[in-house]
């Protein structure tokens, strides 16, 4: 999983790769900053600048226009809820209301301790299987409500057994 | 349903090429040093594409529909579970991981295909079903319940008395064009294309055809553009040949944002050659070197498979440099889409490319023009460029003989919703919305009644019972106030709210405005926030709100119209049209929610009540204390009760209560 401490080499070595780099890069360096360190830090975005010869408003005015990218950390455990027309009409609104209040966070948040965050994203594209939410890139389909305890346990035990094999 | 192989048109323009390029191709194929006898030449490329396409396998050949809704279904632990009944009993099959075939509500589906038989396909395979379908099948002992049907297939012996796939109802009113290989194919495996006559096309288009000539048959075909706006493609083409510039650009639009589509995922997954070949032929026609395909990143798999595509292509000899000695060059470039829709619009999708925030560009000047980097550059959706090799290797008149005067070919549409068959269909344009709804699809389940279809997402409209004869054609759908959009169909049943359809829409749309010109920004906003209004409850309205909800309710038609004739981009001008159409066909709904503040369906919260029935609640107190508001009183083991005045009408108590005790009207 993500640190959430920067580590300046990985940063050095995703510019490296690209030399001489102009604006028509600056998106896929986001996004892989992003892939490799989970958000992108200030830090992160004041060094990118540097290397495309480019103000922190401008990269700051991209990042903030898309939906993808983050500037704060996300959770060991990344929930994201679609909310699609096919998983709107079978009933999505109300599974992400018991994943709110079982999780006692809104959309956007972390929980306290780290463990899951919550993001709504836009049709994930697996309509047929509608209500989906995909936990760490991993689908559910068909959820509902009552299914939602049952989701969250599944990848909390998985924590517990990594935490004895470690 | 078969696998379709084509070895006619794979010789033949074999046969077309130069004996450099045709070496070059043979040795990419072989993955040898090819013989330089012809007959011998034909022979070994016969039998290599025969093993890709697993014309007469040795062993049985086992596929699993692994695309994004497969593996959403459970299709990885279908695979371990198959992997690992091979490797307990000790027996050889091979194990394909495919596309969609497109019935994703019957997933994980997986085929099987013994040696010298026809294949079979299985639904609804879980990793715990597979060691007993395993047992039976390789036992020659079908079983029915989980059979889905058997293909045609030329060679292989049929099942006696097991009915054909092509006979599925799903499957039977369908046309595959585009999707023709998805779900049939390993779609990794270049030869597989190959096999089935893949880059004939490409190969006749740069040895037999001009620029000009290839435009010319697009045009004639009467293609056009299946992403939304349906403009003829062949015209689009030749706009940008005809301007002289030293570099042009193609661009592939995959940044399907529709909430509700996902024919473009599914085409790329299941069979990313016959997009680059299109794209290949489309980039020939313009006269294009480079090529981007703009994909959204929330499609990992897709990418994953077309970047491993365009690589074998490049290996091949299919794209890059002088492409099969024939000095026409193309480097086909994948850029990720980083989540906003207004990236789907062409220029707006120009602007992300070039690394600016996504906003679209006033046109004129057109793409076609001054596009990408102030370059001539045409913009094709996934589906329409899909459908280029199939009009190139068999004439424009082939592809213009189906469909309806100004509609030709096919139209992939991504069936969800409230309906028993769920997926990808792909039907004759003409066919009615009906046919594909009710037949195709089942109609709707569990013995609910169906109210609309919604068709083409948030610049679309929806499709009362009234009008599902009419024909899927772009002008057609337009008469009622839809249109064709880039193929979502959603069904809704009584129990979907159209004016919270609408608020979907509307608070979708206004969430992705970007913000450059006002009417869009402002006007979605007040839009998203009279219909807020209207399904909001008496007892959460304060001051003049109850008057300001009458007001924005004089205001919404006339709001919707300014905002379709004053917005830049497609996004603004179509936004509006969710709130429009289920005005037009449901106004009955809205003036249930605006006068009597009630939602027929059941699902504005705010607008419902909710009480206990005091016969069913036994007092386990579970309500009272999930009640945010503290409106529910009640002693233990006694009959609760919901004070009105308190209740926000959340819905927490009826989540709660676990003896179906609290009555939501």
């Amino acid at each position: 999983m993500s640190e959430t401490c920067i580590a300046p080499d990985s940063l050095r070595s995703i510019l490296d790769r690209y030399p001489g780099a102009e604006r028509d890069k600056l998106i896929p360096i986001l996004q892989e900053v992003q892939e490799s360190m989970g958000f992108l830090s200030r830090e992160a975005i004041v060094e990118i600048g540097r290397h495309l010869n480019l103000p922190v408003s401008k990269i700051f005015g991209v990042a903030t226009f898309y939906n993808q990218f983050r500037f704060q950390p996300v959770g060991r455990h990344h929930i994201a809820v679609c909310r699609g027309t096919a998983c709107h009409v079978k009933g999505s609104a109300a599974v992400l209301q018991a994943l709110k209040r079982a999780l006692r966070i809104e959309e956007g948040q972390t929980t306290r301790d780290g463990e899951f965050s919550l993001e709504v994203v836009a049709c994930i594209g697996a309509c047929g299987l509608a209500p989906v939410i995909s936990v760490n890139g991993e689908f559910h389909a068909g959820v509902t409500p009552d299914d939602v305890p049952r989701i969250l346990n599944l990848y909390r035990d998985r924590d517990n057994h990594h935490g004895k094999q470690d | 349903m078969e696998n379709r192989i084509n070895r006619t048109l794979f010789h033949e323009s074999m046969d077309l090429l130069t004996a450099p390029a045709r070496h070059r191709l043979a040795a990419a194929v072989l993955q040898t040093e090819p013989p330089d006898d012809r007959p011998a030449l034909t022979g070994a490329l016969d039998h290599r594409l025969d093993d890709a396409a697993r014309v007469r396998p040795a062993h049985p050949v086992i596929c699993v529909g692994a695309g994004t809704c497969g593996l959403g279904a459970g299709a990885a632990a279908t695979l371990r579970a198959i992997r690992q009944y091979l490797a307990d009993h000790r027996l050889t099959a091979d194990i394909i991981e495919t596309g969609c075939i497109g019935l994703c509500s019957d997933e994980p589906l997986v085929d099987i295909q013994l040696p010298g038989r026809a294949r079979l396909s299985f639904r609804h395979i879980t990793g715990d079903k597979v060691p007993a379908l395993l047992d039976r099948v390789l036992d020659d002992d079908i079983p029915a319940e989980d059979l889905l049907g058997q293909h045609r297939q030329d060679g292989l012996a049929p099942w006696p008395g097991l009915p054909h796939l092509a006979e599925h109802p799903f499957f039977a009113p369908q046309t595959r064009w585009v999707l023709a290989n998805c779900g049939l194919q390993d779609p990794v495996d270049i030869n597989a294309y190959l096999a089935t006559g893949g880059y004939g096309a490409l190969i006749q288009a740069i040895y037999r055809h001009t620029p000009a000539d290839i435009c010319d048959q697009v045009e004639r075909s009467g293609l056009r553009g299946r992403g939304g706006g349906g403009f003829p493609t062949g015209r689009k083409w030749r706009f940008a040949l005809n301007t002289a510039a030293e570099s042009k650009y193609m661009v592939c639009n995959a940044d399907e944002g529709d909430p509700g589509a996902f024919m473009d995922r599914a085409v790329i997954e299941g069979d990313p050659h016959r997009l680059l070949e299109g794209l290949a032929i489309a980039a020939y026609a313009i006269g294009a070197n480079r090529a981007y395909v703009y994909i959204r990143a929330e499609y990992p798999l897709a990418i994953r498979r077309l970047k491993k595509a365009i690589a074998d292509a490049r290996e091949y000899g299919l794209l890059g440099e002088n492409i099969l000695d024939s000095g026409f060059h193309l480097d086909i470039l994948i850029k990720q889409g980083a989540g906003a829709f207004v990236c789907g619009e062409e220029t707006a999708l120009l602007n992300s490319i070039e690394g600016k925030r996504g906003m679209p560009r006033p046109r004129p000047p057109y793409p076609a023009v001054k596009g990408l980097f102030g370059k001539p550059t045409v913009i094709n959706n996934v589906e329409t460029l899909a459908n280029v090799p199939h009009i190139i290797a068999n004439g424009a008149d082939s592809f213009a003989a189906v469909g309806t005067a100004d509609s030709k070919g096919t139209k992939v549409f991504a069936l969800s919703g409230k309906v028993s068959r769920t997926g990808l269909v792909e039907i004759k344009m003409g066919t009615s919305i009906r046919e594909i709804v009710m037949a195709i699809g089942g109609g709707v389940p569990d013995g609910h009644d169906f109210k609309a279809v919604q068709i083409g997402g948030p610049s679309g409209g929806c499709i009362p019972e009234s009008h599902l004869d009419i024909p899927v054609d772009y002008e057609s759908l337009k008469t009622v106030g839809a249109m064709m959009g880039s193929g979502g169909l959603v069904v809704m049943d009584d129990k979907t709210c159209m004016v919270d359809v609408a608020k979907f829409f509307m608070d979708f749309i206004q969430r992705e405005s970007c913000g450059k010109c006002i009417p869009c920004r402002e006007g979605t906003r007040c839009m998203l926030e009279i219909l807020q209004a209207i399904t909001r409850s008496r007892r959460n309205e304060q001051g003049t709100a109850a008057l300001e909800r009458f007001r924005g309710i004089v205001y919404l038609q006339r709001l919707a119209e300014v905002i379709q004739d004053t917005s830049l981009c497609g996004l603004g001008q179509s936004a509006p049209n969710p709130v429009l159409s289920t005005l037009r066909w449901f106004r009955d709904e809205y003036e249930a929610h605006i006068y009597d503040r009630r939602c027929p369906a059941g699902v504005c919260t705010e607008l419902l009540t909710f009480s206990i029935d005091a016969e069913k609640c036994i007092g386990c107190t579970a309500c009272r204390r999930k009640c945010p508001a503290e409106a529910i009183m009640g002693n233990p083991k006694t009959p609760h009760y919901i004070i009105p005045d308190k209740c926000i009408g959340c819905g927490a108590c009826a989540e709660a209560c676990k003896f179906d005790a609290v009555d939501v009207a």
